[in-house]
């Protein structure tokens, strides 16, 4: 064993035994980020706040929401919202906060997008990422049943329906999934489970490991500019902080991102306090009734785009009917994403804007996911349903056609 | 189509914006990236809240309190339906009310035709029958009439009188002729003083009522919330419960099912479901937001209506208050915070420019 001193302080008793002064010099102080950055650099940093929020303000709620069909509804809108000291609070910060922290999974995923961050290199940045955004999507949709509203129960009705579309094994899995032939207190209490284990539990791993994949490509910068980050960095070491390409993570990148939080946290309050029936909607204070099918239904609207090319195809198309077109569509959507540092075959990394095809392509597809997300919240009838179909198929289009665009991208970029 | 044109003519132009908003060099870099972010997350959010509530919820008339039919001929005049026969009656409520009614005189007259059903207890009528036994021969629970002269309007009171299933804006459940009959008789045979006699009387004994005795200190908010209960119990509970505030129904689901065909809905969530204004506009009428629903048009007055939605926050969001007045600290908390925040960044990167 080590010959081990005694220690003059706490601190240093900490670092006989844990490096402690050496861990935070790798994850902190000489954990280079590159200078030339933005404000949307700050979305990473921000989705973590808004995750502890979540956890801790679920945490509380934990210790008062009933899982079972006939105390759901009581619990979350009685007990928590009326009768527990600041329940309300808590209600609200979780429900706003599981809508806003999908707006910021959007901003950062497109700000990946725009400046080519998924690209030479970062292909496991970026499929970490589609992790997360998968496993946050599965969460959301999870809690999105458990305070047994009408919308809770009719979303959840919907979109298990979905599996029974899958060939063969359709019907049996949605059973399965269900944990009965309806939507039922099995579902409520196995989505439970889901919602406040087994996918936090996978959140927080994929999360890690989204911060681990950062480590050695690094963060890509508002230039998509490569140098040397030992250079950089002993520019940096020197003292020589104006010249040098990197700043340190703790304390110059994490200064600015703790003023992007706190600004944005006032407008994360406001909707908190003033306006979050776009978060909680006003139909799910109705309680669950599987006699009653609400007017519309329609799930959170960060699910609409997919929702809408689920839904677009409303008719067969050469003999295949327009429900399994629709489901085919969606599971393309779904996975779409992930392919994506290896559908764009130009070598180029910069912003969208730089590149002469892609930026295009890259505002395209925002307008397409944009009328996707409005007309898949409104009923799909008469022109409705054919811009719904039209958005659908210019979405997979989109996809289709990214290699070789990309492509010709690569010749003219190849030829300057 | 209203719909298609205006969804693209906006991304037309946000995507125009973009890049307009992309090649202003004089304003600063960061500025410019935020304003494209807020300009598409503000279209976003236009697109899948007001927008789609717009279509998804058609605008309806506003509510209005008059209760002189001007409504229901408009209506039936836009559905391009006959309009004489509401014109004839609407006219004939005009014509009661014009005439001064007689306490003294209408007293005699509701003895001798209101309280043989009806209760009135605050005037010395009380319920002759069970609830149960009501219900047997009536289908429902007959309301007791103490507050009726003040929770209802005068015009209403005098349509009701002559004809309820008119009055109530439910001819469809009850169409001349058809097989059911609303339990309670027209009463346009009678003279218009005559009306006019009773609904004074009502109003009168209304008036006489006490306000609901309170514990000895109660604060303001409680006595505001036992007023709006009154209301609330003489208006609203004979069919609905409300869970929430320990109130169950004087009539039964199963009665009620048995009675207008549908089991009317617990309102302790609806102030939450449905919103303060659509509240409003479907108690005004309830035909304007939910056609062909079993739920008649009550009559309240504007200042009823007003108490019964307020009941419904007090018990349905009853942190209104709280979460109002902790909002503003919030918010200027956090705001002190971020000047904070945006000075010890300024004083990091000074050395990093």
């Amino acid at each position: 064993m080590a010959e081990f001193e005694k220690a003059n302080s706490v601190g240093e008793w900490f670092d006989q035994r844990l490096n402690t002064s050496g861990f935070w010099r790798v994850m902190m102080t000489e954990y280079w980020i590159p200078k030339n950055i933005n404000f949307l650099w700050a979305m990473g940093a921000l989705l973590a706040m808004m995750f502890t929020l979540l956890l801790v303000t679920g945490i509380f709620l934990l210790m008062y929401y009933k899982p079972d069909v006939n105390m759901a509804f009581d619990s979350v809108n009685y007990t928590i919202m009326q009768e527990v000291a600041y329940g309300w609070l808590f209600r609200n910060i979780h429900g706003v906060g599981a809508s806003v922290v999908f707006l910021i999974i959007y901003i950062h995923m497109f700000t990946g997008i725009y400046y080519g961050s998924y690209k030479k290199g970062r292909e496991m940045i970026w499929l970490s990422g589609m992790l997360l955004f998968v496993t946050f999507s599965a969460e959301g949709f999870s809690g999105y049943m458990l305070p047994w509203g009408q919308m809770s129960y009719w979303a959840a009705y919907v979109i298990t329906e979905i599996f029974g579309g899958i060939p063969f094994i359709g019907d049996e899995l949605v059973i399965w999934i269900r944990g009965n032939f309806y939507v039922s207190d099995a579902t409520l209490t196995r989505f439970f489970m889901l919602h406040v284990l087994l996918i936090p539990m996978a959140i927080l791993g994929a999360i890690v490991f989204h911060f681990y994949t950062l480590r050695f490509p690094h963060v890509n910068n508002e230039e998509g500019e490569f140098f040397d980050y030992k250079e950089e960095s002993e520019k940096y070491l020197k003292g020589d902080k104006a010249h040098s390409k990197v700043i340190a993570f703790w304390p110059d990148f994490l200064s600015k991102d703790f003023m992007v939080i706190t600004i944005f946290m006032i407008f994360f309050f406001y909707l908190v306090f003033y306006n979050n029936d776009f978060a909680m909607d006003p139909v799910n204070f109705d309680k669950a009734d599987g006699m009653k099918t609400p007017a519309h239904i329609y799930p959170e609207w960060y699910f609409l785009w997919s929702y809408e090319v689920l839904r677009g195809f409303f008719f067969d198309i050469a003999g295949i009917s327009g429900k399994s077109l629709g489901l085919m569509a969606f599971g393309f959507a779904q996975a779409i994403f992930m392919l994506l540092p290896w559908l764009d075959r130009s070598p180029m990394v910069k912003p969208a804007n730089q590149r002469p095809i892609f930026k295009y392509w890259f505002w395209f597809l925002m307008a397409d996911l944009f009328i996707l997300t409005i007309f898949g919240k409104l009923p799909p009838t008469g022109a409705n349903a054919w811009v719904g179909f039209a958005s659908s198929v210019t979405f997979l289009v989109l996809f289709i056609a990214l290699p070789f665009l990309t492509k010709i991208e690569a010749k003219i970029a190849g030829g300057k | 189509m209203f719909a298609i044109i205006v969804g693209l003519v906006v991304a037309v132009i946000l995507i125009v914006l973009n890049i307009v908003l992309s090649r202003i060099s004089f304003v600063p870099k960061e500025i410019r990236i935020l304003s494209i972010v807020v300009i598409m997350v503000s279209y976003i959010y236009w697109g899948f809240e007001p927008f789609a509530h717009h279509e998804m919820h058609p605008h309806v008339a506003e509510a209005t309190y008059a209760f002189d039919g001007k409504a229901d001929i408009e209506a039936l005049e836009e559905a391009g339906k006959d309009i004489a026969d509401a014109e004839i009656f609407w006219s004939s409520v005009a014509k009661v009310a014009q005439h001064q009614g007689n306490a003294q005189a209408g007293k005699e007259l509701v003895i001798a035709n209101c309280t043989g059903c009806h209760s009135m207890t605050h005037a010395g009528f009380p319920q002759i029958m069970s609830d149960a036994d009501s219900i047997a021969s009536y289908g429902v629970t007959p309301p007791d009439l103490s507050l009726s002269g003040k929770i209802y309007d005068r015009n209403y009171l005098i349509a009701f009188i002559s004809n309820p299933v008119k009055a109530m804006h439910i001819e469809h459940k009850y169409p001349v002729g058809g097989e059911k009959v609303f339990p309670m008789p027209a009463s346009d045979w009678m003279q218009p003083q005559e009306i006019a006699d009773m609904v004074a009387f009502l109003a009168d004994s209304a008036s006489a009522v006490p306000a609901p005795v309170l514990k000895e200190g109660a604060t303001e908010v409680e006595i505001s919330k036992a007023a709006n209960k009154e209301v609330f119990e003489a208006a609203c509970v004979r069919c609905h419960s409300m869970d929430y505030a320990g109130i169950t129904a004087r009539t039964s689901g199963e009665d009620m099912n048995k009675y207008i065909g549908a089991i009317p809905p617990d309102l302790s969530q609806h102030i939450r479901s449905r919103g303060d204004e659509y509240l409003h506009n479907f108690i005004n009428d309830p035909q304007r937001k939910l056609p062909g629903t079993g739920m008649p048009r009550v009559g309240l007055t504007k200042d009823a209506e007003m108490q019964v939605v307020e009941y419904m926050t007090q018990i349905g969001d009853s942190k209104k208050a709280q979460r109002e007045e902790l909002g503003p600290k919030i918010l200027i908390y956090l705001a002190i915070l971020a000047v904070f925040a945006l000075l010890w960044k300024r004083q990091i990167w000074k050395d990093l420019h």
